[in-house]
């Protein structure tokens, strides 16, 4: 079949521990093979440009039922086109892209693995119809958790064998990919207007705390060894003075070590946790707090984070976090969206702008740049903007310019209205800091891919590998001195190859390989009293019924399973 | 032996019941008995099988129609398609969601509009979300949690038959073990409807004061005084009912179309999404639009993850969609004499259409999809028939709270029909080559 060779291309590969060795990358019926292996190659030059995996975003909404209704209330989100030249299908929508869009504008980006973010299980066929018509790059969903009453009447009496077994079954019912949990127990709380206020607020009716239900799921997903971690929005998300929560939910992790077959090393994920990192009592007193909380994560290697930064954007924000949408409604006044779902959950979806006039949203912004800079091991500290919670995706090359230039940082601080009460607020003015392009592949693939457990088939170019490269119009030794030039390469990729395939080439969708619908699929031992337990659940509660809840196979597009062995 | 297939999904009203079983013959082709199914939902099992045609028929000069091969009425639709300058098609209301893709698909490539049965129903619901947003839940969430239920507008007990059984007024669930005796029902119409037969209050508002009401509400629950009747509803009958409203654990407005297409339109549904924001500041309340085919929630969510937006969509600019209702919404691109041929996919516009549009729509190629003769096919030029939708086609539907239903097929479509969406996929491929 097929065979490429990326020639003379600097190489940036952190899973085999490339810094920018100018290398050839073999590629043979979608693999990387050696290049010895290849006969006669079609050549592809890559001579003076930066050659990386495909990059693995670990956290975005970009299909479901909350990014749709986010799609479907806005049509002001449609009032300007894409300046792009358009894809085969039609482009729209700006901080929620349409399903074409949001495929297509990954790819340009050199990017070919996306995590959904959040999937209520009970719309797993919406989600999956989304996944569908989502061209070019592969996805997986994570199901959410946290407020599921399985999993909360399990959690309470400590059954985790049970839990294990009800969280196998809803993976497979659902095509799921990981334990999301959002807002644990507050949620649940909304069902009755309230929240959960602290991790240990104890949940109405169910009388279990937040902090039990997150050491509960981490002992079930280490139970089973699933490939990634438990993937957790903290309780308490965007308030002032947060942090102390937010550390309150990473010393859970305190004592447990992963324990899974796919070279993951962390038991906790804490995504966009620029929204957990915030100090003061109020909105006037509101300040960074990345310090402290990169000071604790990089003291403990048993926890990943990704950013969750601000983009300055006019933006849409969804979320299974229901008690957090109804406040924000509260502050912003404008139109909110509420769908609490049976027994699972409950999402909120309200616009946000975040202004460049607006103290606490430039605030956000140091806060996430921060949390970047005062990483130490870029392997554990990933970037994303909770597309399109913080800003929409397509801003990761604005983000990369402003974490590998600080004159780009000083350029866009230079825009905000209260710049002084930014910088007496935060530390991003002390930090000299600049991402080199070897921490920026770590961040944006070898990172996100080891964290998700799927660092043998995306994230690197290790021969075996799903032939997934990303080629930048980037010279490492001649570095343009414009930062926007950074930006710029990174929106539109030289290259992408998915699968062996060219999609891409100079920014502009040439093909559209296969995409695939990657999920997991646990074995557990036969356990009758959570069969018993679905079976009564789904006759009394639930308004479909259990046989059609369980997604049929012919709705799940080109699927891939992890296979997880959980009975012994 | 007979096979009963359990876990149906009914293809009539937008309550989507899942539970039915069917009984089929031993051949697999005849349909002998529906349970569980309201009587007109078990009406379109058994209607099934008769007045079917297995061919498209293509009206002669003589007025007649004559029997065409699929692939000829493939050929006709898409050289029809490729002929018009802005071809509309509409409908959509009962046929599955990979349907709806793929109609999207050829509507893209034509350069058509594209419109779904919100466009004279829900749609001014959505010109109100869009302004103000939509607090809602799912309908188990209702069965567990409601103890307050108000229907504005709306009279399931015949467009809905098993609405209040399976979700609102009289289950039994999770927090609500008492089912219909634990609950308030609050009916709001002009008129003493079967429903309204069911509440334990019934305010009659006067017909096409329902904003006024709802005003009258949003002031009470504020702390403010009103006058002594509102929208002919007496002031302590109001109070009443906004009190039972603030003291609710959890309570759902579910509203019709008395709402959304009486005087006001999407001015009620704006209000009323307001009185359910202003609710929770105290308690928990939910807005719920009563919709009407089993899946015209799903256009308008396919074409928001295709498109942006829910109905009346323009793609004639071909790398823009546009959508601006009262422009680009069938009856009065109808009206202005602007669309030169007319597509009409799973509904029946020749009798749900007033009949000025109807005229002049006739004017240019009129080519009707479904699967039975309807008042649509019999003014066509062209009747192509296809499998029917949780009878002989499975697939996804939304329900009219959003939530995915997983249709099955019990018996299979005549030989050869095709389903909307291979017929829509073959018009595509047909279409690229012209």
């Amino acid at each position: 079949m097929s065979e490429l060779i990326v020639k003379n291309g600097f190489v940036f590969d952190p899973l085999q521990g490339i810094k920018g060795d100018r290398m050839d990358i073999g590629i043979k019926d979608g693999k990387f093979v050696e290049t010895s292996a290849l006969g006669n190659p079609k050549v592809i030059d890559a001579a003076g440009k930066t050659v990386m995996a495909g990059g693995v975003d670990i956290h975005s909404h970009v299909v479901g039922p909350k990014v749709n209704v986010g799609r479907l209330f806005r049509p002001e989100d449609k009032l300007f086109k894409s300046p792009l030249k358009r894809g085969n299908r039609m482009e729209m929508g700006f901080s929620v892209p349409s399903t074409f869009k949001t495929g297509y504008d990954y790819a340009r980006m050199g990017y070919v693995f996306v995590n959904e973010a959040a999937m209520p299980p009970l719309h797993s066929p919406h989600v999956h119809e989304e996944i569908r018509d989502t061209p070019i790059i592969d996805n997986a969903a994570m199901p959410v958790f946290g407020n599921n009453w399985f999993t909360l009447e399990y959690l309470k009496n400590n059954e985790i064998e049970n839990n294990a077994a009800y969280t196998a079954w809803l993976l497979r019912a659902t095509r799921g990919f990981a334990i999301k949990v959002v807002n644990p127990g507050g949620t649940e709380a909304w069902g009755w207007g309230l929240n959960c206020e602290s991790i240990h607020d104890p949940v109405p009716y169910f009388d279990i705390t937040p902090a039990k239900i997150v050491t509960g799921l981490i002992e079930t997903n280490e139970h089973l060894g699933l490939p990634h971690s438990v993937h957790l929005h903290c309780n308490n998300l965007g308030n002032p003075g947060n942090y102390v929560d937010t550390l309150d939910s990473l010393k859970l992790a305190e004592g447990y070590t992963a324990k899974n077959n796919f070279g993951r090393e962390q038991v906790l994920h804490i995504t966009h946790i620029q929204f957990d990192s915030y100090g003061g009592d109020s909105w006037r007193t509101f300040e960074s707090k990345a310090e402290e909380i990169m000071d604790y994560v990089n003291a403990h290697d048993n926890i990943t984070v990704d950013i969750g930064q601000v983009t300055l954007d006019e933006t849409t924000t969804m979320t299974a976090d229901g008690p957090f949408e109804h406040s924000l409604r509260g502050l912003n006044n404008l139109k909110w969206v509420n769908t609490d779902v049976e027994l699972e959950t409950a999402a909120g979806v309200v616009p946000y702008v975040y202004s460049p006039n607006i103290r606490v949203c430039t605030i956000q912004w140091a806060v996430g740049l921060e949390l970047a800079l005062f990483a130490k091991d870029p392997m554990r500290t990933f970037i994303s903007t909770d597309h399109p919670n913080a800003g929409p995706f397509f801003r990761y090359p604005r983000v990369i310019k402003w974490l590998m230039s600080r004159e780009a940082r000083d350029a866009t601080m230079k825009t905000f209205k209260w710049l002084e009460r930014t910088i007496d607020a935060t530390s991003i003015d002390g930090i000299d800091r600049e991402l080199t392009l070897y921490e920026i592949a770590q961040m944006t693939r070898a990172g996100p891919a080891k964290a998700l457990g799927i660092s043998n088939t995306y994230g690197g170019l290790v021969p075996g590998m799903d032939a997934n490269v990303a080629i930048y119009a980037l010279n490492p030794e001649d570095m343009p001195s414009d930062p926007e030039m950074i930006e710029k390469a990174f929106s539109q990729c030289a290259y992408l190859i998915k699968d062996g395939v060219v999609a891409v080439q100079n920014g502009e969708v040439v093909a559209e390989p296969a995409k695939r619908t990657i999920w997991v699929d646990v074995k557990v031992p036969d356990n009758a009293q959570v069969q018993r337990d679905i079976y009564e659940h789904f006759l009394r509660h639930y308004s479909v019924g259990v046989e059609n809840y369980k997604i049929f196979d012919e709705h799940v597009h080109n699927p891939r399973a992890i296979e997880v062995d959980a009975t012994q | 032996m007979v096979k009963k297939i359990e876990n149906v999904g009914c293809p009539f009203c937008g309550v989507c019941c899942d539970d039915l079983v069917v009984t089929v013959s031993d051949d697999g082709k005849k349909i002998l008995e529906v349970e569980n199914a309201c009587v007109i939902g078990s009406t379109v099992f058994h209607r099934a099988m008769s007045e079917r045609h297995t061919l498209p028929r293509l009206r002669q000069p003589d007025g007649t129609y004559k029997e065409i091969s699929y692939d000829e009425a493939i050929d006709y639709a898409a050289k029809v398609f490729h002929n018009a300058k802005k071809p509309l098609i509409y409908g959509f209301g009962s046929t599955n969601c990979e349907g709806m893709a793929a109609a999207a698909k050829v509507a893209e490539k034509a350069g058509a509009v594209i419109d779904n049965c919100a466009s004279i129903c829900h749609g001014s619901s959505f010109l109100a979300i869009f302004d103000n947003g939509y607090p809602s839940c799912t309908l188990g969430e209702v069965k567990n949690r409601a103890d307050v239920i108000v229907y504005w507008g709306a009279n399931p007990a015949h467009a809905h038959p098993r609405h209040m059984s399976r979700y609102s007024i009289f289950p039994r669930g999770f927090f609500t073990g008492k089912g219909h005796t634990g609950r308030k029902i609050v009916v709001i119409d002009p008129r003493h409807t079967d429903t309204a037969q069911m509440a334990d209050i019934h305010l009659q508002v006067k017909q096409g004061h329902d904003y006024d009401l709802f005003d009258a509400f949003r002031t009470v629950a504020r702390g403010h005084d009103i006058p002594a009747e509102v929208a002919g509803v007496k002031r302590e009958d109001i109070i009443e009912v906004v009190d039972i409203m603030k003291k609710a654990r959890f309570g759902t407005i579910f509203y019709g179309m008395g709402l959304c297409h009486s005087d006001g339109r999407n001015h009620n549904v704006d209000i009323a999404i307001s009185l359910t924001r202003d609710l929770n500041d105290f308690t928990k309340w939910t807005i719920m639009a009563m919709r009407g085919h089993y899946n015209i929630t799903g256009p308008g969510v396919v074409w928001s993850w295709q498109y942006g937006f829910p109905y009346c969509l323009d793609l004639t600019k071909r790398d823009i969609a546009h959508m601006n209702p009262g422009e680009t919404s069938s009856v009065d691109l109808a009206m202005r004499e602007e669309v030169d041929a007319f597509f009409n996919v799973g509904t029946d516009a020749a009798a749900h259409f007033p009949i000025e549009p109807v005229k002049r729509l006739r004017k240019h190629p009129w080519i009707t999809v479904d699967p039975h003769p309807n008042m649509a096919t019999e003014i066509s030029d062209l009747h192509i028939p296809v499998g029917i939708v949780g009878v002989e086609v499975p697939g996804i539907v939304y329900r009219m709270d959003n939530v995915p239903v997983q249709y099955r097929n019990v018996i299979d479509p005549p030989e050869g029909v095709p389903s909307d969406e291979e017929l829509f996929e073959r018009i595509y491929e047909r279409l690229c080559e012209l």
